[in-house]
């Protein structure tokens, strides 16, 4: 055996041997250092005559590079053994709970009413507002009610006190004066609903002072009782999300509206769910009608000319109706249970594109 | 408005079942309510017969009987006083539901006897108020006949609703004129047929109205009947008031009664006798008062239509007769008066006085001008034939009120206004039908029956013809797109609030709906006093309640008094906001977009981390998160330690662009307020006005500019400062960013410090500053020049120095 050979079989052992990285280093030092082995036998190659010293540089270099290899990898069992073993020490309980993040509700009215928009948004409907308080003229007289009309009775108005001059101003029984502030303003073709809050002043198990109304409007020269009976079936089957649905319309009376109707659609029940669409049964809707020529001219419109549909509906019951909510008067409560339960998820924004709900 | 079917049948010729009858009034526009069909209702009774009834052995009024029933003989055990031998009786089997008591009959053991079944009294069929034995049938009834067909029950009731156009169908002949239009029979309505007068009309009447009052009561006619004998009416006509849930009170009465209801004619019976001189209709005085059939007194006013004679008022026209004038049994001598009263003041005597009489009903709707003297010939031809009597001639004070109204009708507006294609000859068919009178000119020139008031225009006609074809024809359309692709169709408005309620609910929030009104004395709380609210015209005149008497001007009272009733239940870790109107004005432009929130923080504890406990800084991020939803930039606000009086007075703030626009307040409610809500706090809480957030500017293209991404590594370095207490921390942050606006990126105050080892009154703040180089790297010197520069910002600044 060479020197050479020697010295490589007595390092790799070595090397074998080192338990830690602390070890390995000591042979590294003992090899490769400065004054270790192999180090101190190239630097005695210089006494040598060329000849000699040529072969055995190479063979001193190919050992040199052979021992370093070998400690890189020990080096890297070594590191691996270490990490194995500090890893083994880490363990947690996985099953401990997490701190949950309080979860966000959107109200189902506002929901509903998105939903609304998305669906008449598609058939071509924008979106108009209107103040809450009003004036007897936008609630009223506009919209053909005359003064002291029994049909005025039918709503229960609010009212702030008089004013000097007598007037006095009231809160909306219904989204309807945007209707007539939509059509002093702007020009037909007109295709708005109008979401909104309305009031009136009754309190029972079905009624509540305030509530939520959508209400739709088309004028232009030729939309006449079947386009609205059309939108209305479409916005329906849209809106409870079924193939179709069964309508009714009866005869009714509005006095903004001539001929006036209510719509009422075919219901089942079905153990605690109310199917929507199908059944034996009707549910009231809404109510709508062609625009009453009187309202027309009041807004500075011939009603030769021009004609259309209004339709005013319920938000909260349609609400109640699709999501199975008993109770009309828990939606003003502000109980965080309810709202919880019954509300809706931010990230759920109502478009046809996905669906209205899941 | 009720009615029952053999009623109908006196003005309808007609073999339409029931149920078509009530689905033909539901397509017309009649909108049926409810339908008592008493041989449904009482389909499980059927006649029985009392074959033995023997004594119970174990108890004196108890009677053991043996019945022949349906279900063949069984014994029954029976407390009625008439229980006997013989009789006829309405039995009830056992499973059978008795509705008067709310049982179902089970097989019972009574004091030890077998009782199959029952024998019904009335009430216990709620065939009427009798209770005093059983019910007894005629003899001729047979055993298992249906109890409905015997004991004068089989006449279905129905019931519906009025629309207040449709006076004509306050009575029953209206109704069955529509049914015919709709070709569910004949109408065979009797003509009433003028009653001669025997002797000239002893009772003066007459029209005393100022000058521009007399539209009140145009007309009105009378008569005096000599000789009646009143009593309890016919049992017919009691049954028939009966059967509508009117209680009969004399014959004379009950007449009038009838013609409400058949004839939707209101009429008034006085006796004779106790009338002094002439009986007159003016308006009403200030200071008379009368005591009116109710048994109630009212105060008369000179906005009402009276009726009067020497004495005073009798009664208010159109509404209610009085009591001292009325007839009563021993009545010999009726004055029977029709009369028109115009519907406005009828409306307003009836919502002055509160009363809801079948009279008001109809006048305020408007009554047949035309059928005054038909209505009078017709009660009195009932009075006769039922009380006897000798009848004057009629007497008539004025004329009907004019009612001549012609419609220009193009036949072809049916098709304009409703899409269905009617044949003229249909649409004429239907109108004369319906009592109009055609003429077919270009347009047709429509004659419009005196009994429709509600009638004005084309689109009305339009809607008889097609609600007499049935809605049900019409052609369901879509309307014509109005592009390809529909445009957006929120307005910014509307698109901010529905950002801004899911990005609130992103944070964890309940969002609410509470009320637009509030309590006066919460919502006072939120604003400048009760004062303000009155002054501003925010207090309802007639609100549902005491607690809901304002309209708010925040929404924070109502959301406090919300995150109060929540903690009574337990839920004391909740964050509630609202989107929605608050209010500063009884005008349509009072009215504001707010977004507000309320939290009220007892977080649970969890193993891994502290309880973050919701403070004024939860609401400030809430509120900024509000304006960022919304669109503005939150980075260009300033914020300032002066939010309104119902806030901490130092723990809360302001969000402002510029000196004046105010964005939002935020944090603690002010504990005074809370103590007053009788609130448990703290309660922290934001409200940002969406309205005053400015318009973005308009881009013509959606392009982003350019990614300006940095090669070169930032440089950081910190600073503690050593500031007066009350300097803010954001002017110490925006003196470190002026420092050089080119090369410092962002400032980060990552310390603040108060207390050992830092001077009374003062306090450090430490910020670590980002220096983006671009181009080249920065040079130590530089570096240190920069730092230079930002402590002499802030020295200069906010009088800080360098921590030590």
């Amino acid at each position: 055996m060479s020197e050479i050979e020697k010295i490589e079989s007595e390092t790799l052992a070595r090397i074998a041997a080192s338990q830690t990285i602390a070890a390995l280093d000591d042979v590294r030092v003992a090899a490769l250092g400065k004054k270790g082995v192999i180090s101190e036998r190239m630097k005695s190659l210089g006494k040598m005559d060329p000849e000699a010293r040529k072969s055995a540089g190479a063979a001193y270099n190919t050992l040199k590079a052979k021992i370093a290899a070998a400690i890189d990898a020990k080096k890297t069992q070594l590191e691996n053994a270490e990490l194995d073993r500090r890893l083994a020490t880490e363990t947690l309980d996985v099953t401990l709970p997490i701190a949950p993040l309080p979860k966000g509700r959107i109200h189902p009215v506002t929901q509903v009413t998105e939903e609304i928009i998305a669906i008449f948004s598609a058939m071509g409907f924008d979106v108009a507002e209107g103040p809450d308080i009003e004036d007897d003229f936008h609630n009223f007289t506009a919209l053909n009610f005359p003064p002291d009309h029994p049909a005025r009775e039918m709503h229960d108005t609010f009212f702030f006190n008089e004013k000097e001059d007598g007037s006095r101003m009231l809160l909306r029984t219904h989204t309807s004066p945007v209707q007539i502030r939509t059509m002093m303003s702007q020009k037909p073709p007109i295709r708005i609903i109008i979401p909104g809050r309305t009031f009136r002043c009754d309190s029972d198990q079905t009624h509540t002072p305030m509530f939520h109304q959508v209400e739709g409007l088309v004028i232009d020269r030729e939309t006449h009782m079947g386009h609205l009976k059309g939108t209305l079936e479409a916005f329906c089957s849209a809106f409870f999300e079924v193939d179709s649905v069964k309508t009714r319309f009866r005869p009714h009376f509005f006095p903004f509206t001539e001929p006036s109707a209510e719509m009422d659609i075919g219901y089942e029940r079905v153990g605690n769910e109310i199917r929507m669409g199908a059944g034996e049964k009707w549910m009231e809707i809404l109510g709508c009608g062609m625009v009453h020529p009187n309202v027309l001219r009041n807004c500075g419109l011939d009603p030769d000319i021009y004609q259309g549909f209004a339709f005013g509906m319920g938000v909260d019951r349609l609400a109640m109706l699709k999501y199975g909510i008993p109770d009309l008067r828990d939606f003003f409560a502000a109980d965080a249970r309810w709202l919880t339960h019954y509300g809706f998820d931010p990230l759920d924004q109502p478009n046809l594109s996905t669906g209205l709900s899941r | 408005m009720k009615f029952t079917l053999s009623w109908l049948k006196e003005h309808l010729d007609t073999t339409a079942s029931l149920d078509e009858i009530v689905s033909t009034m539901i397509a017309v526009g009649l909108e049926v309510e409810h339908v008592d069909d008493p041989a449904e209702r009482l389909e499980a009774f059927t006649i029985g017969e009392v074959i033995e009834a023997e004594k119970h052995p174990e108890a004196d009024k108890l009677r053991v009987c043996k019945v022949a029933t349906n279900e063949g003989t069984l014994q029954i055990v029976c407390g009625a006083p008439n229980a006997r031998a013989g009789i006829k009786i309405a039995f009830a089997p056992v499973g059978s539901y008795v509705p008067g008591i709310d049982v179902t009959l089970t097989k019972a053991k009574i004091r030890g006897v077998e009782s199959f079944g029952m024998m019904c009294s009335a009430r216990e069929m709620m065939l009427g108020d009798d209770h005093d034995g059983i019910i007894e049938a005629p003899p001729e009834a047979m055993v298992g006949d249906p109890v409905s067909r015997w004991l004068g029950a089989d006449d279905p009731v129905i019931e519906f609703e009025v629309t207040p156009n449709r006076p004509d169908t306050n009575g029953v002949a209206g109704v069955a004129r529509d049914l015919a239009a709709a070709g569910l029979g004949r109408l065979v309505t009797p003509t009433p047929e003028p009653v001669k007068g025997e002797f000239p009309c002893p009772q003066k009447i007459g029209l005393h109205f100022p000058s521009g009052a007399e539209d009140a009561c145009p007309m009105f006619a009378g008569r005096v009947i000599r000789g009646v004998s009143n009593g309890p009416s016919p049992k017919w006509l009691a049954d028939r008031l009966r059967a509508i849930g009117l209680r009969p009170i004399s014959a004379l009465v009950d007449v009038t009664n009838l013609l409400t209801y058949d004839r939707a004619r209101p009429l008034h019976v006085y006796d004779a006798d106790k009338l002094k001189g002439e009986i007159r209709a003016r308006m009403g005085e200030q200071g008379e008062s009368f005591l009116a059939l109710d048994g109630k007194t009212y105060e008369v006013s000179g906005a009402m239509t009276v009726i009067a004679d020497e004495n005073g008022v009798l009664g208010l026209g159109g509404v209610i007769g009085g009591e001292a004038s009325g007839c009563t049994d021993e009545t010999v001598n009726v004055f029977v008066e029709a009369a028109y009263f115009d519907p406005l003041r009828t409306a307003r005597t009836g919502r002055r006085t509160g009363l809801h009489t079948d009279a008001r009903h109809r006048f305020e709707r408007g009554v047949d001008p035309e059928f005054v003297v038909p209505g009078l010939e017709m009660a009195t031809r009932i009075i006769l034939d039922i009380c006897g009597g000798s009848a004057s001639d009629i007497l008539v004070a004025g004329a009907p009120p004019e009612f001549k109204h012609v419609v220009e009708f193009p036949p072809s507006e049916v098709a304009r206004l409703t899409g269905i294609d009617a044949p003229p000859e249909k649409s004429e068919e239907i109108l004369s039908s319906l009592g109009f009178k055609v003429s077919r000119a270009d347009p047709w020139l429509v004659d419009v029956p005196s009994w429709r008031p509600d009638i004005e225009g084309k689109a009305d006609l339009v809607e008889e013809v097609a609600r007499i074809i049935g809605f049900d024809a019409l052609p369901a359309a879509a309307l014509p797109p109005r592009s390809a692709v529909e445009r957006p169709k929120l307005t910014r408005a509307q698109d901010r609030r529905r950002l801004v309620k899911r990005a609130l609910a992103a944070r964890g929030m309940l969002e609410c709906v509470t009320w637009s009104f509030a309590d006066e004395r919460n919502a006072a709380l939120f604003c400048d006093g009760a004062q303000w609210l009155a002054e501003q015209g925010l207090v309802l005149a007639n609100p549902i309640s005491s607690d809901l008497g304002v309209m708010r001007p925040s929404l924070l009272p109502n959301l406090v008094s919300a995150l109060q009733r929540n903690a009574d239940r337990s839920i004391d870790d909740i964050a509630l906001f609202e989107v929605a109107p608050g209010y500063v004005s009884d005008r349509p432009d009072g009215q504001r977009a707010l977004a507000a929130g309320a939290r009220l923080s007892n977080p649970k504890r969890h193993w891994a981390k502290a309880p973050a406990r919701a403070d004024l800084f939860t609401v400030k991020a809430d509120a900024i998160a509000a304006l960022e939803a919304a669109g503005a930039n939150a980075d260009q606000a300033q914020t300032s330690a002066d939010a309104p009086h119902w806030y901490h007075p130092g723990r809360s703030g302001a969000l402002r662009l510029g000196p004046k626009l105010m964005l939002a307040h935020f944090g603690e409610i002010h504990p005074r307020v809370l103590k007053a809500m009788d609130v448990d706090g703290p309660v922290y809480a934001f409200e940002v006005f969406l309205d005053a957030i400015p318009e973005p500017k308009s881009r013509p293209t959606r392009t982003k500019p350019a990614l300006n991404a940095a090669d070169l590594s930032p440089v950081r370095r910190d600073f503690a400062f050593v500031v007066d207490e009350g300097v803010s921390a954001e002017a110490l942050i925006k003196a470190v960013r002026g420092a050089d606006r080119k090369l410092i990126e962002e400032v980060s105050l990552f310390d603040v410090y108060q207390g050992k080892g830092m001077a009374d009154g003062k306090k450090s703040l430490a910020v670590e500053v980002t220096l983006q180089p671009r181009g080249k790297t920065l040079t130590d010197e530089e570096i240190d020049r920069i730092g230079a520069a930002v402590v002499a910002a802030v020295e200069k600044a906010v009088g800080g120095a360098l921590r030590a």
